[in-house]
């Protein structure tokens, strides 16, 4: 960690001068008389984004976003103000505008910062943007087109696109601690639209996580995501319309796993829960799936899109049982309603950048695998929708409806996948949806990490997983009536 | 309680300071090498609070600035954005786009937009109305909308709290064909959420109003008590059986409708045939009842502009008349690949405007409709452009002989957006006006929904 903290002030403080008493003196401004908590978050982040479109690699973008976020906390009121200048000056105007929620503006004096010690690294503190020649990106995404268009004579149309980003933070709190962070993440995705007399339809895949782009260059990658992104949009050519109603659906391992964000995920952050907003508040201890589930936040796996060596709070995220053998064990919390709660902050504390204010949010959410082979599963089920692969999803947490819509489904008659179906929306209710999860499989799987999460604006990357799963029992939101 | 701690740019100084980081970045284009170049400009601040409970619950400054800026090298390009406005931070912005530019590969079809079509006339849209807006002003009028919400009905349990945020700054779009554009605005809302019932009969939903002007605002009580009504409801609401119905999209997600023909139609999809509306143009999509038009000079609007993201002049147009597409929404890029002309859609639509089919508001269309499902609220992402299919879930009413019987939850709505467009039966005269994209309540003959 103290590497990291040097590598963090190099380019966040000494670019314009500041030292570590400028901070600590900060910090003593906004916690004044009636303030419990505060913090002062400092981010340099670079990102770089190449795009192919019909054949070209016509356009590229690179910025530079930084700035200092200030917030202070007293109770339940939060102060917050931010500066995308990162001055000794920008610093005291932001803090006394987030010490506005206190009742007096007494200043405590300097608060001595400390080290957070002590914490492994996931990932290493490279720079993905200078990871590749800038020449080897546009071959990388050439590349990529070719290995498509070569796949098959119906792809008509391919678009490629690479990103990078390198966040540096560094997070000053209250109670002295100083925790930084340098953040890789990349992203390459393959999206192909095929046509077979006249019908177009389209496919797409991708990949990635806290690496540098060599990733892309390793272990037929490239090759991976254009052959599912070309064999997603085969299928689709061959897809008849959904049926609507409810049925027993069969979820296949890893991507499917959005079910999990959007099911209970969301419904057992901190926040929610303290006010009482959620579906799921007041519930830890009561039976909210079957014996068969066992749900987990994990934040620690190294080089995962959604894992982070500490949360923007400074906080080692950690592995959180949200769900035990079906019985709901805890919520993910960042500082502020851990405390309110009087519960243990879990490394949860995430924000989309210094312009807002952090909360509680996903890492990698996950199902741990089950007894039954995956094949054992379809062969159960005599009639039913089997979801492989999907796009988005989103919940109203308050009454705990959920959607998640697939792009790859399947009709299940008398145990065998048969014909695709067109993407159907798939609705169901969070707290009642785990508790009709009769088979999971032993085959777990994890995204392959391009997830994104949004909440009040503000979008965070994450990640998802589970093995196959049946459900006794959804909405399929298809066209075909019976 | 403190004052706002931010001291305004004073408001002659904005365009001026906009225009020299400009006219930097433009020159350092050329002294790079370009051989033309653009950037656009944002500077702006605000602040939001919310009271929940009756409490302040967050205060929040907002000042954010921006510059990003693309450059050409004949037919290559790149782009780069920064929030440092110190001299060599634009000027390592500028570099950056210039790197880009020398490894991406030439098409012809990139570029600034013709100058001949670049706005001349720049009328003063009335959208720039700064409001001084103190801290305990704002927690004061953010309460008393809370308060409004809360005092409506004992079955109100719980709540997220009433807000208020204002918003004015300026903008600044500059080209190395000269074109300099400058325009001001201001953004002022109010918003309220609380949640009605107690455990798995929770049910909660919002309002807010959005203007330019705070003097347009309707007062933070009338938006409390709007919430409240909209979340009482909503209580007991069910699932219905699985069928075919007529549909009312209620006006505030009757423009997402609207969304999903400008994605179909917008150049980008086009040229790219991502879209069920390929080769559209002149061909009958929706009914003949439906006019959609552009209206770009509205005093006051949302999406209100005389120029467009390229400095290209907005029209005032229609989009589709009696039912026919007239013409697609182009920006300069798509436009060439399409051998077409830009519209002067570069960034989106101006006031798209669907015009209502009757005087009556959405009670007429629910007894114009009779019996099927009046939706109020979508959620979900499971819209294709490509091929058309749509299937979102929803929450509404069930509405029987023209009235709302019982609220409904936990079902999706399903179709294909092309039969969607041409069974519209008629729209409401409810003009929600607080978006960009301008519906009424909008009824179609037909969707499957899906429930138990």
């Amino acid at each position: 960690m103290t590497e990291l903290i040097q590598i963090a002030q190099k380019s966040l403080w000494h670019p314009t001068g500041l030292v570590e008493q400028d901070i600590s003196r900060t910090l003593g401004k906004v916690m004044t008389s009636g303030v419990d908590y505060a913090d002062l978050y400092f981010q340099y982040s670079r990102h770089e984004s190449w795009a192919l479109d019909e054949g070209t690699v016509k356009s590229g973008n690179f910025g530079i976003d930084q700035g200092v976020g200030v917030r202070a906390i007293a109770g339940e009121k939060t102060g917050f103000a931010y500066s995308d200048e990162i001055t000794g000056s920008a610093l005291l105007e932001a803090a006394a505008a987030a010490r506005s929620v206190a009742l007096t503006h007494q200043d405590t004096g300097s608060i001595a910062l400390r080290s957070n010690k002590g914490i492994v690294p996931l990932y290493g503190p490279i720079d993905p943007l200078d990871s590749l020649p800038d020449k080897d990106k546009v071959d990388l995404l050439k590349h990529a087109e070719k290995l498509a268009r070569d796949l098959d004579p119906r792809v008509k149309q391919v678009m490629v696109s690479l990103a990078a980003v390198q966040d540096t933070i560094l997070v000053a709190r209250a109670d002295g601690m100083l925790g930084a962070d340098v953040r890789p993440l990349v992203r390459m995705n393959i999206s192909v639209i095929v046509e077979q007399n006249g019908r177009r339809e389209q496919g797409s895949m991708g990949g990635g996580g806290r690496f540098g782009m060599t990733y892309f260059t390793e272990q037929g990658r490239p090759e991976e995501y254009a052959r599912e992104a070309v064999r997603q949009a085969l299928v689709n050519l061959e897809a008849r319309d959904a049926p609507a109603g409810e049925m027993t659906v069969v979820l296949g391992p890893g991507w499917p796993g959005i079910l999990l964000h959007e099911a209970i995920g969301h419904g057992l952050e901190g926040d929610f829960n303290r006010k009482g907003t959620s579906a799921f508040s007041g519930r830890i201890g009561e039976k909210v799936a079957s014996e068969q589930c066992t749900v987990v936040d994990d934040g620690t796996i190294p080089d995962r899109r959604g894992s982070l060596t500490i949360d923007d709070e400074g906080e080692p995220t950690q592995n959180t049982v949200l769900i035990e053998n079906g019985v709901l064990k805890g919520y993910m919390q960042d500082q502020m309603n851990a405390r309110l709660m009087g519960m243990q902050p879990t490394g949860n504390g995430r924000r989309e950048s210094y312009a807002h204010l952090p909360m509680p949010r996903m890492t990698n959410t996950y199902m741990l695998p089950g007894e039954h082979d995956p094949n054992e599963i379809l062969t159960s089920v005599d009639k039913g929708l089997y979801a492989v692969n999907f796009g988005g999803g989103q919940v109203d947490i308050t009454s705990g409806k959920f959607v998640f819509s697939a792009s790859e489904a399947y009709a299940i008659e008398n145990g065998k996948a048969t014909h695709p179906v067109r993407g159907a929306t798939l609705i169901g209710n969070g707290p009642e949806v785990l508790t009709r999860v009769s088979m999971v499989g032993n085959d777990l799987e994890l995204d392959t990490g391009v997830g994104v999460c949004g909440k009040d604006g503000q979008s965070v990357p994450v990640g998802v997983g589970q093995p196959t799963i049946r459900i006794d029992g959804l909405t399929v939101g298809g066209v075909s009536v019976e | 309680m403190n004052q706002n701690a931010w001291e305004p740019v004073p408001v002659n100084d904005q365009e001026q300071i906009l225009l020299d980081i400009a006219e930097m970045a433009l020159t350092a284009a050329e002294r790079n090498g370009a051989t033309a170049a653009e950037a656009s400009l944002g500077h702006g601040q605000g602040m939001s609070v919310t009271v929940r409970k009756g409490e302040v619950e967050t205060v929040e400054f907002n000042r954010d600035k921006s510059l990003g800026v693309t450059v050409y090298f004949d037919h290559q390009s790149g782009s780069a954005n920064t929030t440092d406005y110190a001299p060599s931070a634009v000027q390592s912005c500028v570099e950056a786009a210039c790197n880009i530019a020398r490894f991406t590969e030439q098409d012809e079809f990139n570029g600034l937009a013709d100058p001949a079509l670049l706005a001349t006339d720049f009328p003063d849209l009335d959208l720039y109305h700064p409001w001084a807006l103190e801290m305990d002003q704002a927690i004061e009028l953010a309460g008393r909308c809370e308060q409004s919400a809360m005092d409506q009905d004992k079955r109100i349990s719980n709540t997220e709290g009433g807000s208020i945020s204002s918003y004015h700054g300026a903008d600044l779009y500059a080209n190395s064909n000269g074109f300099r554009g400058f325009a001001r605005s201001s953004r002022h809302s109010t918003s309220c959420s609380v949640i009605a019932g107690e455990g798995e009969a929770m049910q909660r939903d919002y309002w807010f109003d959005s203007c330019r002007d705070r003097e347009d605002l309707l007062p933070p009580e009338e938006i409390g008590e709007e919430t409240a009504k909209r979340t009482l409801r909503r209580l007991g609401a069910r699932k219905i059986q699985t069928g075919e119905y007529p549909v009312v999209f209620e006006a505030p997600v009757a423009s997402s409708l609207l969304s999903h023909l400008v994605s179909a139609i917008n150049g980008s999809s086009l040229y790219r045939q991502a879209s069920f509306l390929l080769d559209a143009r002149g061909k009958q999509i929706f009914s003949d009842k439906v006019r959609i038009h552009e209206q770009p000079l509205l005093k006051k609007a949302s999406g209100s502009a005389c120029f467009d993201n390229e400095g290209v002049s907005t029209q005032t147009r229609d989009i589709v008349s009696q039912g026919v597409l007239n013409d697609y929404v182009l920006n300069s890029y798509s436009a060439r690949k399409l051998g077409m002309q830009t519209t002067g859609n570069a960034g989106g639509v101006h006031n798209l405007t669907i015009d209502p089919t009757t005087d009556g508001g959405l009670d007429e269309l629910l007894v114009q409709m009779d019996t099927g499902l009046l939706v109020s609220e979508l959620i979900g992402f499971g819209i294709n452009i490509v091929t058309g299919d749509y299937s979102r879930g929803a929450f509404g009413f069930w509405v029987a002989n023209g009235k709302i019987e019982y609220p409904v939850q936990e079902i999706t709505i399903a179709g294909n957006l092309r039969d969607m467009f041409m069974s519209v039966e008629g729209v409401g005269a409810d003009v929600d006006t607080r978006r960009s994209t301008r519906t009424g309540s909008i009824l179609l003959k037909n969707m499957t929904v899906a429930g138990e």
